[in-house]
């Protein structure tokens, strides 16, 4: 009795310390860290652009370590925000156990999927946008070789590497795609220095074109494309202003355009699978003065024309994770 | 694999190996000296962070140089105080070490620059040139020579060529000097070199502060030489290769060399070949990224030579009274 009195007290007072807080939505950054000027700075750009347009107001928290993925998102979820938002494919597995737990919290989860009927899970079709930088590559490239650097060695990269792959030879049979992976812990988001080193093997192998979808990492890929004067290719945000002139084009990934949508419906948003393809919106090119000079009228035409072929649904391209393999060769 | 390849990787091996050198001469002279000093990976890292970042203001990466390896050396002494002054588990002050440098090197970038716990992109003199050895260009068409000389030892940040030297330089310093023999004195019998009337106090304060002035030169070459700029944790766990390194070569410098050029060819060797394939069995890169602390455990494990310790490392030393 006195154990349930003794619960119903701190429910009371965590409800009253908390009725300030009623109904703003929140967001948990994953292990790259919000300004990783790529990820899950998208997913800033998005929380920060529906604040300045309603006014509102979010909470968000950049996770150090594993251990806080759980602490973190009951954290949100017990200090009633709603809805709770959170990046990347390792937050699935916690969000599993929490979501149950809270279940008049609605939460979102970006780039993975958990079957909760309060959770909205949004997934982009990568391999589409990587198709198109890939074909973008296989115009650009004079030696006939492309590469990719990956961050962890997980299916989400691999299909970012596959779709490239098949864009790159649809634009040109003869290319060659090497692909490398920086590494399979998740300190592979943050080595520039070995993403650096693998971009020079890459290039002595004949790359004049590199993709780097490594968060971090890419940073030294993309310096290091730079220093040996080869085109690069950014990803998720657009990174063509990190050198301008130097940089192809970058793989967008409009994970601000989910947060965004996330927050603007609030809590009773509309839960179960989102998939955020071309057709959505959910991924592109970036094109602006940074590039426009070395993207020719013919790739801009045929890159438009694959566009409108993959919205349509007349142009496949295949994703790794549908049966973990990949129709061209990407070891 | 043709020779353009076997170029490329030793070429990549020597830029990889740098870090790892100087790390792992820094270990040697304190860890000679009897100080147990893992936090060779934050020192690294707080280097690289004040490199870029007064790289970055003053528009020199040699005034980056400096703010790293003073840095570094502050790192030093809070562990020489911890653990030499206060007498404190070393082990357990150079975890501290580590653990500062990877939160305070992020507190700090994000209140100074707002990009995020890393520092902007550096260019032109913020980052150290590579520097052209002289002849280079004259052997290239030589056989042999023209490749080592020609195209793997030259083009390189100037740090590579100062790590080089300390190599000899430590082995000197800890072999033919005076210095050197009290240093490893202090490691092996402290109270020996008590009694004899030296300090061993000053002696291992003096080994921290030489092993900071080396990491701290190791954490400028990574954020201002081979990237450009930091980013946190960029030192990616390099310092414990470093210590496996050190082990691996038994606490000699000459050894060292060969470690980690050994250390930096698996990981260039990695980076080349996702798959290694050799005709009867395909390595995965992650083999080869294991190969270092695999190889360590099999020399502490006595299989190859036995790789003994300073007799006195890890031992704050207390004088009789």
């Amino acid at each position: 009795m006195k154990l349930t009195r003794k619960f119903l007290g701190a429910t009371a007072v965590l409800a009253l310390t908390t009725g300030a807080a009623l109904a703003d939505p929140a967001l948990i950054y994953d292990m790259g860290g919000k300004f990783d000027r790529s990820f899950n700075e998208m997913a800033f750009t998005g929380a920060t652009r529906w604040a300045e347009e309603t006014g509102g107001e979010f909470r968000d928290i950049e996770l150090q370590s594993e251990a806080q993925r759980e602490q973190a998102i009951r954290r949100f979820a017990e200090s009633g925000y709603n809805p709770v938002v959170m990046t990347g494919f390792s937050m699935a597995t916690p969000l599993e156990v929490v979501a149950a737990d809270y279940p008049d919290t609605t939460f979102v989860i970006i780039d993975g999927v958990v079957d909760l009927p309060n959770v909205r899970s949004v997934i982009f079709s990568e391999q589409e946008g990587s198709y198109l930088v890939g074909l973008l590559a296989g115009m650009a490239t004079e030696t006939d070789n492309v590469s990719f650097v990956g961050g962890m060695d997980v299916p989400l990269i691999r299909a970012f590497a596959c779709g490239y792959a098949q864009g790159a030879v649809a634009a040109n049979e003869e290319v060659n795609v090497i692909v490398n992976y920086t590494g399979t812990t998740p300190a592979a988001w943050n080595d520039p220095v070995r993403g650096s080193e693998i971009t020079a093997a890459q290039i002595s192998q004949g790359s004049d074109v590199v993709f780097a979808a490594a968060g971090g990492t890419g940073v030294g890929v993309l310096q290091r494309a730079v220093d040996d004067g080869i085109l690069s290719i950014g990803v998720d945000s657009n990174q063509n202003y990190l050198h301008p002139g130097q940089v192809l084009t970058s793989m967008m990934k409009r994970v601000d355009n989910a947060v965004y949508s996330a927050f603007e419906s609030g809590p009773g948003m509309e839960t179960g699978l989102h998939v955020m393809d071309l057709a959505a919106g959910g991924v592109g090119w970036a094109d602006d003065e940074h590039n426009a000079e070395l993207i020719s009228d013919e790739m801009r035409a045929a890159v438009s024309s694959a566009q409108e072929a993959i919205a349509a649904g007349e142009l496949a391209v295949h994703d790794y994770r549908s049966d973990s393999s990949c129709p061209i060769s990407v070891e | 694999m043709d020779i353009v390849t076997i170029v490329q990787i030793l070429d990549s091996t020597l830029r990889l190996a740098t870090p790892l050198l100087f790390a792992c001469l820094a270990g040697i002279i304190s860890e000679r000296a009897g100080i147990f000093d893992i936090g060779l990976e934050g020192k690294l890292l707080i280097a690289a962070f004040f490199s870029a970042a007064y790289a970055h203001y003053s528009g020199s990466a040699w005034i980056g140089l400096g703010a790293g390896v003073l840095a570094s050396v502050v790192f030093s002494l809070f562990h020489g105080i911890a653990s030499i002054t206060f007498r404190g588990n070393q082990l357990i002050s150079g975890v501290a070490i580590n653990f500062l440098a990877s939160g305070m090197t992020v507190v700090i970038a994000q209140s100074w620059f707002r990009q995020g716990g890393r520092t902007p992109s550096l260019t032109g003199d913020q980052r150290f040139p590579s520097l052209d050895l002289p002849g280079a260009e004259a052997v290239q068409g030589v056989p042999v020579i023209g490749q080592i000389y020609g195209e793997i030892l030259t083009d390189h940040g100037i740090l590579v060529y100062v790590g080089l030297l300390c190599v000899p330089l430590t082995w000197y310093v800890l072999y033919r000097t005076r210095f050197g023999l009290r240093l490893r004195a202090v490691g092996e019998n402290p109270a020996a070199v008590d009694t004899a009337g030296v300090s061993v106090v000053r002696m291992r304060y003096a080994a921290i502060v030489i092993a900071g002035v080396l990491c701290g030169i190791g954490g400028a070459y990574l954020s201002t030489s081979l990237a450009a700029g930091f980013v946190r944790e960029m030192s990616a766990g390099r310092g414990f290769i470093a210590l496996a390194a050190m082990i691996f070569a038994k606490w000699r410098p000459w050894q060292g060399l060969g470690a980690v050029l050994l250390f930096g060819m698996l990981e260039a060797i990695a980076n080349r070949f996702p798959n290694l394939d050799l005709g009867f069995i395909t390595l995965p890169s992650q083999f080869m990224t294991a190969l270092p602390y695999i190889l360590t455990v099999i020399i502490l494990a006595g299989f190859v030579g036995k790789a003994i310790p300073p007799r006195a490392g890890g031992e704050p030393y207390v004088k009789e009274r």
